[in-house]
């Protein structure tokens, strides 16, 4: 379907309608909120490794692995926490709001 | 159709060309005090001949332009997860990152990182919005409310440009891998790789592309697993133990554990950061495969488990990269050993330290398991190189030809034509590119590719989708200001101005150019948008609500899920 097909008013009722404000506003929260913990997690890991490569160079508890090892691997496994925390709340809240949005702008 | 008449000779043709190249591996394997690997010649061509034989397929199913370059959206979450993940898993990724956690211990780990770091905020931002937007490439999304001719232009370079520096990592690292396994010259290798590559684009379109890259990210994840596995094995499952002996074995001892020489100055670390993270939303072949499932919800759940996937492999390759450490380092067999036996414990690895991963898994397995990864790590370079070429391809086909050149009134069938053309050309050019870049550290390349995606196709899809303000105007000059800004730092950067073109000091003195030409781009977009007032850009402005209401909720993008 072409995008100018639909007529003009039918965008601006989605746009005023309270199920689509909802989606929207507590979806991009959420996405922002998550999106500047991951950019505060990887950037302050950078951002350690161009500084402060002493503090990177601390050894754990006697062993040879050092901090930077340690949140450097911790970085991985967040981004992959922060991106299933995202899917479980869009596969229940947000898909549910888009599903009463369709419902309403269908009938 | 032309597909079918064509495949039988050409697979013909590639197993001729293959025929002598086993005759040439005889003599260079026996040259380098080795035998042939006979076992890694075998698996290679099982895989070589199962992919055609899925190209054949495909090539039978493609027909509309939707099968071509999105395989008709019927890609599952998880397959396109899978796919996703084998774009990654590329042999840049697979060999070069290894490579550098054996050289340099914990800074292969900050690749690995920015790799990854980007996964999640495309899936916060960018992944739903770009499948509610688009329908075959990004570019889609990013004219989706502007002028067609300038922003198809301005992605499609952008695209190219990209393309073109990943193609020159991936074809240097088939060459040094297929130079080593079958003792090939370097040029023939890059000549199979591009020849091959050509065929499952041109005949099989996305969906070949696509299942030749979930087969072989299936095969690598299980390969590196083993790898990892029976590393840790030796270490009682102790990762602190295997660390403990590489830091003894490696030539820079404890150093090895933390951040070290390779990212020079706190600027350049800043710069690869941001080349790293925002690159991945901007790579033309990874934001196609956002097309090529049925809705947001699937692309959602794509980008969910290409994540853990790569999260994944990276862990993997940071464990064979020490592995290769502790299992290489102490043994000649792997080493050019100078006449009295010595030789330097990094630099002497035969066939470089690209290599490391490949001499692990003979330490680990034999010959017999070497010739296993050894045949996944090329299926990897095809299965990455398809991914792009299709890409570029497509910018050409879909970008270029059907909404500039024809102005939206192109005939599919001929538009496809046109896209299969610029795969035959693209595939000639990265031979060529191959050859010529044959000595530079293919991770390091990736890199470069990443920055150019950083500064022009990422700022011009966040600021179109995101910033009611965007115009034409200022998407098309930002947009430029950013790649060619991009591309002038690299090439006046050390890696092309003083190692490839012998000058004595770089023009620019870091390393990676993201972290100014990406602020160039968004500056300049930001200021040229707002200097245009004229009525082209009010009505773009205007036009936002609907590009909003659609890229939110996907409603009125039914021709989208449908193709």
């Amino acid at each position: 379907m072409d995008k100018n097909e639909r007529p003009e008013t039918s965008h601006e009722r989605i746009l005023r309608s309270p199920n689509f404000q909802a989606l929207v506003r507590q979806r991009s929260g959420f996405a922002w909120i998550l999106s500047a913990l991951m950019l505060g997690l990887y950037f302050g890991f950078i951002v350690l490794v161009a500084f402060a490569k002493e503090l990177m160079a601390v050894r754990i508890g006697g062993s040879v692995v050092t901090l930077g090892i340690l949140l450097g691997l911790g970085v991985i496994v967040a981004a992959f926490v922060l991106t299933g925390i995202y899917v479980v709340r869009a596969n229940s809240r947000f898909d549910e709001l888009t599903r009463s949005l369709q419902d309403e702008v269908l009938s | 159709m032309m597909p079918r008449r064509m495949l039988p000779p050409l697979l013909a043709a590639l197993l001729l060309c293959a025929a002598p190249a086993a005759a040439w591996a005889q003599g260079a394997a026996a040259a380098a005090g080795r035998g042939l690997n006979w076992p890694a010649i075998v698996m290679f061509f099982i895989f070589v001949l199962s992919t055609l034989g899925i190209t054949y397929r495909a090539a039978r199913q493609t027909r509309s332009a939707a099968d071509f370059y999105a395989a008709g959206g019927g890609i599952t979450g998880f397959q396109n997860g899978l796919a996703i993940a084998g774009d990654y898993m590329s042999a840049a990724s697979f060999l070069g990152i290894s490579g550098l956690v054996f050289a340099s211990g914990f800074d292969g780990l900050i690749y690995s990182i920015g790799f990854l770091a980007g996964w999640p905020i495309i899936m916060f931002l960018i992944a739903e919005r770009l499948r509610n937007l688009g329908s075959f490439t990004f570019s889609d999304v990013a004219s989706f409310r502007l002028e067609q001719t300038p922003i198809r232009i301005l992605s499609a370079t952008g695209t190219i440009v990209v393309v073109a520096f990943y193609l020159i990592a991936q074809m240097v690292g088939a060459g040094k891998l297929i130079e080593l396994l079958f003792g090939m010259k370097y040029l023939y290798a890059v000549f199979i790789v591009g020849i091959l590559m050509i065929v499952y684009v041109a005949f099989g379109g996305m969906k070949a592309t696509t299942w030749v890259q979930i087969i072989k990210a299936c095969l690598l994840l299980g390969g590196a697993t083993f790898m990892a596995l029976a590393v840790l094995w030796r270490y009682g499952f102790s990762p602190a133990a295997m660390f403990a002996d590489a830091v003894a074995m490696h030539p820079r001892q404890q150093s090895i554990m933390a951040p070290g020489n390779f990212v020079a100055d706190p600027v350049s670390t800043l710069s690869l950061g941001l080349a790293l993270m925002f690159g991945t939303a901007g790579l033309p072949h990874i934001l196609m495969r956002f097309f090529t499932v049925s809705d947001a919800q699937a692309a959602r759940k794509s980008v969910f488990y290409a994540t853990g996937l790569i999260g994944y492999f990276y862990i993997l390759t940071f464990i064979i990269g020490f592995g290769a450490i502790t299992f290489l380092m102490d043994d000649a067999a792997y080493f050019r050993t100078g006449p009295g036996g010595g030789y330097n414990r990094i630099t002497d690895l035969i066939g470089g330290t690209n290599m490391a991963a490949i001499h692990l898994a003979d330490a680990v397995g034999g010959s017999l398991f070497m010739g296993f990864i050894s045949a996944v790590a090329f299926a990897t370079i095809l299965a990455v190189v398809a991914g792009l070429t299709l890409a570029g391809a497509s910018a050409v086909s879909h970008d270029l030809y059907a909404s500039v050149i024809a102005r939206g009134r192109a005939n599919e069938q001929r538009e496809v034509r046109i896209s299969k053309g610029t795969a035959i050309v693209i595939g000639l050019v990265a031979i060529f590119l191959g050859y010529v870049f044959e000595n530079q550290n293919v991770a390091f390349m990736v890199g470069l590719a990443f920055s150019v995606a950083t500064s022009c196709n990422f700022p011009v899809l966040l600021m179109s989708i995101f910033w009611r303000g965007t115009t034409t105007q200022g998407a098309f000059i930002g947009g430029f200001l950013g790649l060619i800004s991009a591309v002038l730092m690299v090439v006046f950067s050390r890696a092309v101005w003083v190692n490839t073109f012998g000058y004595a000091a770089p023009l620019f003195p870091y390393d990676n150019p993201a972290l100014f030409s990406m602020t160039i781009a968004f500056a300049g977009i930001w200021l040229f948008s707002k200097m245009d007032s004229g009525e082209r850009a009010r009505r773009e402005q205007a036009a936002f609500n609907m590009q909003y209401v659609r890229s939110e909720t996907g409603l009125g993008a039914a021709g989208a899920s449908v193709h």
